[in-house]
């Protein structure tokens, strides 16, 4: 038995047959030949071919649902339409060079000008260009690449796989991916971390006696086991069973309550980014939707999005979604993600400059826009809308004020609007001890723990010299979490937790026991954390320590709008909310 | 012969999609449209001379316009870099 270690981008147990991804290697003859047409007609028989193939690529992954990874064949298709690149393989087959010859030499050329250029960006592309060469060398060589993969299931060990390779795998035989090249950032990486594919890269002993060998990738020990010894094998074979029962078990959470054992209800809802995950929050049965980031409809855009064009966006999902609760919060966009058409200055410290909801309350029309947009598909589904990076209780009453006026036009123009929930995301100290009074302004807060933690340590999560100070569980922002769940349910405002926090299982119990109401995570996490719930029992909690706030076993009704109206309903009616008793009035 | 001056917007610069979108637009015309940045220069046909540039974001470049189409080439290719780039 040996064993070789690699990193580890997927954890998982993979127990099967090596095969052994190789490329051909081709001999190209440097030798002139006679017939020089003949040679231009190869090549361009291969480089329509090739074009051929990247184009039912780009139609393969677009149907798939990978716009990203489909846009790599796109560019492909057109780098093979460049004249230059043709005009310089032509010209050395005009002096006699064979068709192989040209494409290695031409191809080579410009990967090499992009390999130059002072740019990540642009170096990377050259990639791209040996993609295309080896592609072309298959065709001019007939070389047949389809069963490179082989017919059994297996754990497939390669160099590097190429963009276009990986994506021509057949997935039903692949049980695991080891390569000795690639990165953490690279296309089989994240295609990879997609498919839940056990994966280990970095292996630099991968060795061409290893095909056809038995093997065990264990890549949460990132490592693989060639020719096991038996007890390895029953151990790690006993694991990969246990990964699987754990799997189907989650599989069975579908549908029950997020419940712990003593009753108490918690609504776990799902992040997302865009129509495109409304597939994975009905696949791992959210519960609702807490946190939809709304800046896809920017980023995604050349030019400031038009009203119609947001409004398609929100429709479709809470078309899609619908009943659930679709919390959608509003551009959220700053300094540091740069948009052209914004026009934003440069700023030395974005993190505490002009965005989210400060540039919305000054920059009317664009902020009235998505406002417009958001209460015409509220006749859709149902909304809710939540305002970011609040500190102040005028930004709210601001912020509802633009809402109102919004909802007056469109109710003049006839257009149809449902009931929405307003909110506010508490994310900075600020918001958080102020919570009292802006839970008297909204029906719900949602706590973004990643934003709060680091606005209370003062600590840039994404700087590695901080590693050492940074603690996710810091005190202080723990204890502005309670507080703030324990402010909301004094002025009968139901609060969540949608950041990374959200779906800590360690805290789990904590969140419950302060009296959460809901907790948003991302698609994924949805049901493990619903099997962490369900083994929880507050029970022993209520004796030992002082009860939670009275409000919290009413507020624990799953659905916002429609249990215990009554109660909920007489405390807003209290409330000095202007837009509120008009929008459920 | 037009020509305009641009501040490149895409943060990326000029890269390989739009690259090759352009590459596609310019082959709808007879003019030549030629991108001159310094002292390189490159026709919008050909992308990778293009990429090969290294078009950055907050660089200026000079599209020039010639032959005799200019007048609708001019300006559709403005339209089409405005949008693009």
């Amino acid at each position: 038995m040996q064993v070789f270690k690699g990193t580890k981008i997927v954890n998982g147990i993979a127990i099967g047959k090596i095969k052994l991804y190789k490329p051909p290697v081709y001999e190209i003859s440097e030798d002139l030949v006679t017939d020089i047409a003949a040679e231009l007609d190869r090549f361009e028989a291969a480089r329509v071919k090739v074009q051929e193939q990247q184009n039912a690529l780009y139609d393969k992954e677009m149907k798939e649902g990978h716009a990203d990874t489909a846009g790599i064949f796109e560019a492909h298709a057109m780098m093979l339409d460049d004249d230059d690149l043709i005009d310089s393989c032509k010209e050395l087959m005009a002096e006699g060079h064979t068709a192989e010859y040209a494409v290695r030499e031409g191809f080579e050329a410009a990967a090499e000008m992009f390999r130059n250029m002072d740019d990540e960006y642009f170096q990377a592309r050259s990639a791209d260009v040996i993609d295309l060469k080896n592609s072309m060398l298959d065709v001019l060589f007939g070389a047949d690449t389809a069963n490179l993969q082989g017919t059994e299931p297996a754990i497939l060990v390669a160099e590097d796989l190429a963009p276009s390779e990986t994506v021509k795998l057949d997935k039903s035989l692949l049980l695991g991916l080891v390569t000795r090249l690639g990165s953490s950032n690279s296309h089989t990486a994240i295609l990879a971390r997609s498919m839940n594919w056990p994966t280990l890269i970095q292996c630099h002993d991968i060795s061409d006696d290893w095909d056809g060998k038995f093997a065990i990738l264990d890549s949460y020990n990132s490592c693989i086991y060639i020719e096991p010894d038996q007890y390895l094998i029953d151990e790690l074979t006993a694991k990969q069973q246990e990964d699987r029962e754990r799997e189907a078990k989650l599989q069975e959470l579908k549908g029950k309550p997020s419940e712990t054992k003593d009753g108490r209800k918690v609504r776990l809802y799902a992040n997302i980014g865009g129509p495109k995950d409304i597939e994975s929050v009905l696949e791992n049965d959210a519960e609702g939707v807490g946190l939809f980031r709304s800046e896809f409809v920017y980023l995604n855009s050349k030019t400031d999005p038009t009203e119609d064009e947001q409004f398609a966006a929100y429709k479709k999902v809470l078309e899609g979604l619908a009943p659930r609760l679709v919390i959608i919060r509003t551009c959220d966009i700053g300094a540091d993600k740069t948009i052209d058409y914004m026009n934003l200055d440069k700023e030395d410290n974005p993190a505490l400059g002009f965005r989210a909801v400060r540039i919305c309350l000054n920059r009317r029309d664009f902020f009235k826009r998505q406002l417009r947009a958001l209460l015409r598909a509220s006749a859709f589904g149902n909304l809710g809308i939540m305002f970011p990076m609040i500190i102040s209780r005028w930004e709210v009453q601001e912020c509802k004020e633009v809402l109102e006026e919004c909802r007056k036009e469109l109710k003049a123009e006839g257009k149809a609007m449902g009931e929405i929930e307003i909110g506010i995301m508490i994310e900075t100290p600020a918001a958080a001890l102020c919570a009292d009074e802006l839970a008297e302004e909204v029906d719900f807060f949602s706590l973004g723990t990643n934003d709060l933690t680091q606005y209370t340590c003062a600590i840039d999560r994404q700087s590695a010299n901080l590693e050492r100070f940074a603690d996710t569980h810091h005190p202080a922002v723990l204890r502005l979490i309670r507080e703030t769940i324990e402010a909301g349910h004094r002025h009968n405002t139901w609060v969540g937790i949608c950041g990374e926090l959200g779906a800590d299982p360690t805290l789990t119990e904590d969140f419950l026991k302060w009296g959460v109401d809901e907790l948003s995570v991302n698609p994924k996490s949805i049901l493990p954390l619903r099997d962490n719930v369900r083994k929880v029992d507050l029970s022993q909690h209520k004796k030992a320590e002082s009860p939670a706030p009275v409000q919290t076993e009413a507020k624990a009704d799953p659905a916002p709008k429609t249990p215990a109206p009554e109660a909920k309903a007489e405390v807003k009616a209290d409330k000095p909310k202007g837009l509120l008793g008009r929008l459920f009035g | 012969m037009k020509e305009f001056n641009y501040v490149i917007k895409d943060p990326v610069g000029i890269h390989a999609r739009p690259a090759g979108l352009l590459a596609k637009e310019a082959k709808n015309y007879k003019s030549t449209i030629t991108f001159v940045k310094g002292e390189k220069s490159a026709k919008a046909t050909a992308l990778m001379k293009l990429m090969g540039m290294g078009i950055k974001q907050g660089d200026e470049v000079t599209i020039r316009v010639e032959g005799e189409d200019e007048e609708t080439c001019f300006a559709a290719i403005e339209k089409f870099v405005t949008e693009n780039f």
